[in-house]
């Protein structure tokens, strides 16, 4: 507890510990972010994520967003674990043959209105494993997508300023 | 054993064969040619004086220049620094080998995977089961990893059969592949009587991309890019051992700047996985100040990299031949300004967890691996290392990590408690480490040299944070990729997951599953 104590306070708050121009940045993009979801969806947005085959970095920075420093969930912007809660599904990786099922019925047990979102470029259209014999390839030809996010991992600034953009335009 | 003696003791030891030796094999290999009949036997025999597990076995298909599939199996022999390989043929009309598994266990998912990408038979393997394509949606009869394979043709799709524990009172729970968190897909299917978990079927391949085929055919600079997707926590490491591979092939020798930055960010890399599990570790089993703690230092260390190589997950750095970036004065000024602010944190995030009496409770003697069963799996790695394994690429292949006297940890109780501790203390080191290298780093050296390009193979090798990344490397004059097998630790260690959690409540699961931290894309290629 002591020590808890002691590094509780020593830290202080961190969501303003990264170069503060970045640090500006996410500030920025984040309290518009938090006004855009309070507009559309009352409270806040709820996000289901779904591995169709990634290689790991991009779930690794989907958790980086939640981090302490970036703290997505002070946006407005919640991760929950069964689809039946979310209003987005957050899908990375090439669609691998083997979670094309999962995929749908993962989609499926979402209640409407819903939308898709993919993170990365291998949601995109495969990116570097395109024309794999396993792997099914565009996302869009599965579900409808509404927004995707680039990069290899894209990281978590970008993703805010990507949900932002999009927002906004909506 | 010296290796003209294991040679001559393979050699007397099957007497009618000519077991041949390859000259041109590098100074890290030993390759050696079995016939079919013997091939078992060297396998065993090597398997017992070496005390190695099966680290790769793999098929290539030579069929059309040499009417031939060619089967290889990898051992490590890690007092001498060297990889002993060995080979034999099999002809294409009755492609089969003998099944290692019965007698060395580490051989069995090998063998699955050989029999589902080639249709080559491992005669005697008990388990028929398909790994990676699974039968549901991938019809019988396509082979991927075949030269001639082009497109999937239809055919009968079967079924996938559990194995089942029967008898009054036992229940299943399965799990996945879409779990609660975020994170990659795997099934769990958990055998149940009363509380504790009586036995643990995992079922992958959901991340299965036919990332090996991808290499063929294309040249190094964009298979290097490929190597880095394979597991993405990895990418440095996966990078590292596949340039590693070419390297030995093309014959280049990499500048001293080049080999330190790779050690620097090697040691980077193991440091924010490190950190990410044992912040995993506290919230598996509740404790969230110090994961919060913990995922500050990992945000950290992974800004540390984007300032150093702009990329916060290392990728684009490794070159054939050296490096693409250059740690210069104020670059290595900020390295080690950030490193030892990383240090104290990280201790400090140790004397967190280790004041708390009822996290370190729950950690201890949670989910335990004994060095025993450990060793007759073939665990590799940390997990290894926690059970009381002496076994580091670092320090039997250490290369530049001789000079930084490179300390090797191990544990004995191979428990939760166990694996955090190795992760503690390998941070600890890999700052020393990172010290060491970069008061090597000599401002204006050169970084690369351009290789030639050269036909080959060769094993390349790295102990990536897990354990060893192994690749296997096939190239043609004009440098484009034959064949390439990837063995990332996982694939060893997802068995030892399996066993470290007989005898344990399923909510102890969690954490089990986390100390090991194991990769699903690595797993699955
Ligand atoms: S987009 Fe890049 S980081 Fe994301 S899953 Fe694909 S390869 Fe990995």
């Amino acid at each position: 507890m002591r020590h808890i104590l002691k590094n509780r306070i020593l830290k202080g708050v961190v969501t303003r510990h990264i170069e503060p121009e970045l640090s500006n940045e996410v500030e920025a993009a984040g309290l518009e972010l938090l006004t855009a979801i309070r507009k559309r969806f009352g409270r806040s947005l709820h996000v289901r994520e779904v591995d169709t085959g990634s290689c790991g970095a991009c779930e690794s920075e989907i958790i980086s967003a939640n981090n302490p420093i970036y703290d997505l969930q002070r946006f407005g912007i919640n991760f929950v674990a069964s689809p039946r809660h979310a209003d987005a599904l957050l899908v990375t990786g090439p669609v691998s043959k083997n979670m094309l099922i999962a995929l749908k019925k993962t989609y499926d047990a979402m209640p409407e209105p819903k939308f898709v979102i993919t993170f990365g470029d291998c949601a995109l259209d495969g990116g570097i494993f395109k024309n794999s014999y396993y792997v099914e390839g565009v996302i869009k030809d599965i579900l409808p997508v509404a927004l995707h996010i680039p990069g290899c991992p894209p990281n978590p600034a970008i993703m805010i300023k990507s949900l932002l953009a999009f927002l906004k335009e909506q | 054993m010296d290796h003209p003696e294991i040679v001559s003791h393979i050699r007397d030891k099957f007497p009618g064969d000519r077991v041949s030796l390859d000259p041109h094999a590098y100074p890290d290999e030993l390759r050696m040619h079995a016939s079919p009949e013997s091939f078992k036997g060297v396998c065993l025999e090597l398997h017992k004086i070496l005390s190695s597990p099966v680290m790769m076995l793999f098929a290539l298909d030579e069929r059309a220049k040499l009417n031939k599939f060619v089967i290889n199996c990898v051992f490590a022999d890690m007092k001498k620094s060297r990889w002993i390989i060995v080979s034999m043929d099999t002809p294409p009309d009755k492609a089969c080998f003998d099944s290692l598994s019965k007698d060395i266990y580490s051989a069995s998912l090998f063998e699955r995977e050989i029999k589902e990408m080639f249709g080559i038979e491992p005669t005697g393997n008990p388990d028929p089961r398909r790994l990676n394509l699974h039968d549901e949606v991938w019809p019988q009869g396509n082979y991927p990893l075949r030269k001639d394979f082009v497109k999937m043709q239809d055919g009968p799709r079967g079924d996938y059969r559990f194995n089942r524990v029967e008898g009054s009172g036992v229940f299943e729970v399965p799990v996945g592949p879409v779990h609660a968190g975020i994170i990659g897909p795997g099934h769990f299917r958990f055998s149940v009587a009363g509380e504790p978990i009586i036995n643990l079927e995992t079922r992958f391949g959901f991340t299965h991309r036919g990332a090996e085929k991808l290499f063929e055919g294309r040249p190094y600079p964009e298979a290097v890019r490929i190597s880095e997707c394979i597991s993405g926590d990895s990418a440095f490491a996966h990078s590292l051992a596949f340039i590693n591979a070419a390297e030995k092939i093309v014959g280049v020798s990499v500048p001293a700047k080049a080999a330190y930055t790779r050690g620097i960010l090697l040691e980077l890399e193991r440091m924010y996985n490190h950190v990410n599990d044992i912040g995993g570790i506290a919230i598996d089993v509740g404790f969230s100040f110090p994961a919060a703690y913990a995922s500050i230092i990992k945000e950290a260390i992974l800004q540390l990299n984007e300032k150093l190589t702009g990329s916060r997950y290392l990728k684009n750095v490794n070159l054939v031949g050296g490096v693409s970036i250059d740690i210069d004065e104020t670059g290595k000024r900020a390295l080690l300004e950030s490193l030892g602010k990383i240090k104290r944190d990280i201790e400090e995030l140790a004397r967190m967890l280790e004041a708390s009496v009822s996290f370190m409770d729950r950690v201890d003697t949670t989910g335990a691996l004994r060095r025993k069963t450990a060793e007759d799996i073939g665990v590799v790695g940390l997990a290894a290392r926690a059970s009381g394994i002496p076994m580091d690429l670092r320090k039997y292949f250490p290369g530049i990590y001789k000079d930084a006297k490179f300390n090797m940890i191990t544990q004995a109780s191979g428990d939760v408690l166990a694996r955090l501790r190795v992760r503690i203390s390998e941070s600890g080191e890999s700052c020393r480490l990172i010290e060491e290298f970069a008061r090597d780093l000599k401002e204006g050296e050169e970084i690369n040299v351009v290789p030639e390009l050269r036909e080959g193979c060769a094993i390349g090798y790295t102990e990536g944070w897990r354990g060893p990344v192994l690749y296997w490397l096939k190239t043609d004059a004009g440098g484009s990729i034959e064949r390439c097998k990837i063995v990332d630790p996982s694939f060893h260690n997802w068995q030892g997951l399996s066993y470290a959690v007989l005898g344990n409540i399923i909510p102890d699961f969690p954490v089990c599953n986390k100390s090991f931290d194991l990769s699903y894309s690595g797993n699955d290629l």
